[in-house]
């Protein structure tokens, strides 16, 4: 039972690198996708608030949501930004409609990472600035660390890793949104240059450009506008600590508490047979298996091997990042979470063309803001109103 | 239909605003939270959610800001999202911390506003410099000063207002201050000591603008059930409003904030208030520079348009007047750690209307009082409108 649901989608991208569009006409273009899927509305007159989903040093300027409103229609409107990720834009917006002050709400993310000229030195400065960032280094040694961590503790190989590469590499070809579709071998994501041992490079997402906005209305009036409404049936969000000395480095607690928060909410009390398709951050091909397993979708240390029995390819049991994930699409910042639920929506609507999954009824989106942090966000959509 | 559901707040916590302060921002947070949690009567377990508001990453140098924040204001394994809406975050914060109670998702939430200004160097201003379109306004050179000097001059045109009626405000405010435990730069300063004191950048002047501080506030919102539980005397949110205008700052007529007076009718219409001069008790307008005080007031349909000097000069505005405005001293005598000074003056409304303001509490018992922060490119205004 839900009351909240997305009405309208509107996508930009994703391509490696876009210089065809400044950051403001991604969000225009997306802007009026969206608002025309959500019946035409017009965002000066039928929209009750605005998230816009960024962070200062990602934008190369402080305060971003001065450079906002104008491409979205948002002048003299009620916006504001989350600086986090475009799930957590959603949660917000969720309990904005849930107050019952607020009947048309709408989602920003975008990326435009291909004019951040030093993003390693970007992702620096997000570590703590006395105890950690002085030691130096490429900041994803993090990911390199913890993957070894998490290896060691479930047993999980190296070569169940390469393979969420392979399958969500291959994904992206059905994808028009994808920027980084491929068919390769375990052997060439094992033969790729080792990145932070024992992350190599093609387990590491790309990076990407593009913009997606979402429309969110209540019950009342997603019935007006859409035949099609997606409902969000739960939302949750965690974050564990910022701190690397004390944080759990197998588990993604994060994503353990973001998760029973959102079943909690949707009324979902065993997930695996409840969900019927997952889109999940997949920043790191490790994390994948990592994060699948905190959705308390298989139990811990099982991912790898429900992976190596096809249960996650598209025409599985438990189909896992059928767009292609962050491997497939590229990794758009704080746009990641929206790329999951994109996909959700579209498969819930029907409108995933060739990469359809049959009678799909309830998805969930997951997203994690990357190194360095440990906050990640959960949704579980249904195109069914009970 | 949703059942609109209603939020208190049940406790505040503020700590010393100072310039260069020992503390990192974990540990304002922390201080700040704990100090909210303790006036509550309550647990850092007893909190479901918490909300952070800061501004300009810029400041620390800490990419993520609301990330590296989380464990000083509680966060960890909790639901934790940070807003942000340049100088209007510390009003806005509490207005998100509201959607996380009357949504009925939560029972309870941590609002924290932290801001570390010092630790740019040579001086915070000029994490400012990177407020401004990188193509059309950077490479002017534009500060902050320069543009708000714009707007000072624009609204003493438009209303023949005169700099010795601008500067009566920060003379209140500073005394104001004097009261306020606090307080950075409480004073017991004149009108010719404003008039007399550097100019920055015609025609603002020194004494006119409030100081970069470091700080922390804190707040507790709870449901209506948890509310009743821990007090006696709750403090309820009756009114949200945000508005955002756009970000062609040169194409507006700077003389009336427009995005202050339509966040102030969306707070109003929520709280049932028609008439705001005789509904409200008192206001605690965002006074970064004395100008805005008055500014902020009209935006906050407190008086009509040019009449808030005329309202300061008669002494409505003290804080024996009929309408205290900033009882607190303001941003202007209290100090400037931008997120936290917005929040600050939410505290102050608090305490208030709980006749907890000690020497500062406003004679005649007031119900109803509203906090008002104002950011980015002179564009944004958030309210929130407080009641017994």
């Amino acid at each position: 039972m839900s009351d909240v649901a997305i009405v309208g989608v509107g996508c930009v991208g994703f391509k490696s690198i876009m210089p065809e569009l400044s950051y403001k006409e991604l969000m225009f273009e997306a802007a009026v996708k969206a608002y025309e899927d959500a019946g035409g509305i017009d965002p000066r007159k039928d929209v009750d608030a605005f998230v816009t989903c960024a962070e200062d040093y990602w934008e190369g300027f402080s305060i971003f949501d001065e450079f906002v409103p104008d491409q979205l229609g948002a002048v003299l409107g009620h916006l504001f930004t989350v600086s986090g990720d475009g799930l957590l834009g959603l949660a917000n917006a969720y309990m904005l409609i849930k107050t019952g002050h607020f009947d048309v709400v709408v989602v920003e993310a975008h990326s435009k990472a291909s004019d951040i000229l030093t993003f390693y030195d970007i992702v620096a400065f997000a570590l703590d600035p006395i105890m950690v960032r002085p030691l130096g280094g490429n900041p994803y040694y993090i990911a390199g660390m913890e993957m070894h961590r998490y290896l060691a503790e479930t047993g999980t190989t190296l070569e169940q890793c390469a393979e969420v590469v392979v399958k969500n590499k291959r994904n992206a070809l059905a994808n028009p949104y994808a920027a980084y579709g491929a068919d390769i071998t375990v052997d060439q994501v094992l033969d790729s240059e080792t990145w932070f041992y024992p992350l190599k490079k093609l387990e590491v997402s790309p990076l990407s450009d593009g913009c997606i906005v979402m429309v969110l209305a209540s019950e009342r009036m997603a019935k007006k506008l859409t035949d099609k409404p997606v409902w969000v049936e739960g939302v949750g969000w965690a974050t564990e600590t910022p701190n690397l000395e004390t944080r759990d480095w197998c588990r993604a607690i994060y994503t353990e508490i973001a998760a029973d928060m959102a079943y909690k909410d949707a009324g979902i009390t065993c997930p695996q047979r409840e969900i019927d398709f997952v889109e999940l951050s997949d920043l790191f091909a490790y994390k994948e298996l990592q994060h699948l397993e905190a959705l308390r979708l298989c139990r811990y240390g099982e991912a790898g091997m429900l992976l190596e029995d096809g249960v996650t390819t598209r025409d599985g049991d438990l189909p896992v990042n059928v767009s292609g994930g962050c491997l497939g699409m590229g990794y758009a910042l704080e746009a990641s979470g929206m790329q999951r639920l994109l996909e959700a929506v579209l498969q819930l609507r029907g409108e995933a063309e060739g990469r359809q999954i049959p009678d799909a009824e309830v998805g969930l989106a997951h997203t994690w803001r990357g190194i360095p942090t440990a906050t990640g966000a959960v949704a579980v959509l249904s195109n069914i109103k009970e | 239909m949703f059942g609109k559901k209603r939020v208190a707040i049940v406790g505040a916590g503020l700590t010393l605003f100072r310039r260069n302060l020992k503390e990192t921002g974990k540990e304002l947070a922390y201080e700040a939270s704990k100090m909210a949690l303790d006036a509550a009567g309550m647990e850092l377990s007893d909190i479901q959610s918490v909300v952070m508001g800061t501004a300009p990453d810029a400041f620390d140098g800490v990419h993520m800001k609301g990330e590296y924040l989380a464990d000083g204001a509680g966060a960890r394994n909790k639901p934790y999202v940070r807003v942000y809406v340049g100088g209007g975050t510390g009003v806005f914060t509490p207005l998100a911390g509201w959607w996380h109670v009357a949504s009925g998702q939560f029972d309870t939430c941590l609002v924290v506003c932290e801001e570390k200004m010092s630790s740019c160097f040579p001086h915070p201003a000029y994490a400012f410099t990177t407020i401004f379109d990188n193509i059309l306004a950077r490479p002017l050179g534009t500060t902050l000063i320069w543009i708000f000097a714009l707007e000072m001059h624009r609204y003493m045109h438009k209303h023949n207002i005169k700099k010795e009626q601008i500067a009566r405000v920060a003379v209140k405010n500073k005394r104001n201050a004097l009261d306020h435990p606090c307080a950075q730069l409480a004073a017991n300063i004149t009108v010719e000591d404003v008039l007399n004191s550097e100019i920055m950048c015609w025609p603002v002047q020194r004494l006119d603008i409030s100081p970069t501080s470091d700080g922390a506030a804190a707040l507790v919102l709870a449901s209506e059930d948890v509310a009743k539980k821990v007090t006696d005397n709750p403090v309820w949110i009756d009114g949200v409003g945000w508005c955002i205008d756009s970000t062609i700052w040169t194409n507006r007529d700077l003389y009336y904030p427009d995005y202050v007076e339509y966040a102030a009718r969306m707070a109003y219409k929520m709280a049932g208030i028609k008439n705001p001069p005789k509904e409200i008790d008192l206001a605690e307008p965002y006074d970064p520079f004395d100008y805005k005080e008055l500014h902020h007031m009209e935006g906050l349909l407190l008086c009509r348009k040019g009449e808030a000097p005329k309202l300061t000069e008669e002494g409505v505005t003290a804080r024996d007047g009929d309408l205290p405005i900033c009882p607190s001293g303001g941003l202007l005598g209290v100090g400037n750690p931008i997120a936290a000074a917005g929040a600050m003056k939410v505290c102050e409304v608090f305490w208030q209307l709980r006749g907890e303001a000690g020497k500062r509490q406003v004679p005649g018992d007031p119900r109803t009082g509203v906090a008002q922060a104002w950011g980015d490119l002179m564009q944004y205004g958030s309210v929130i409108v407080l009641r017994r």
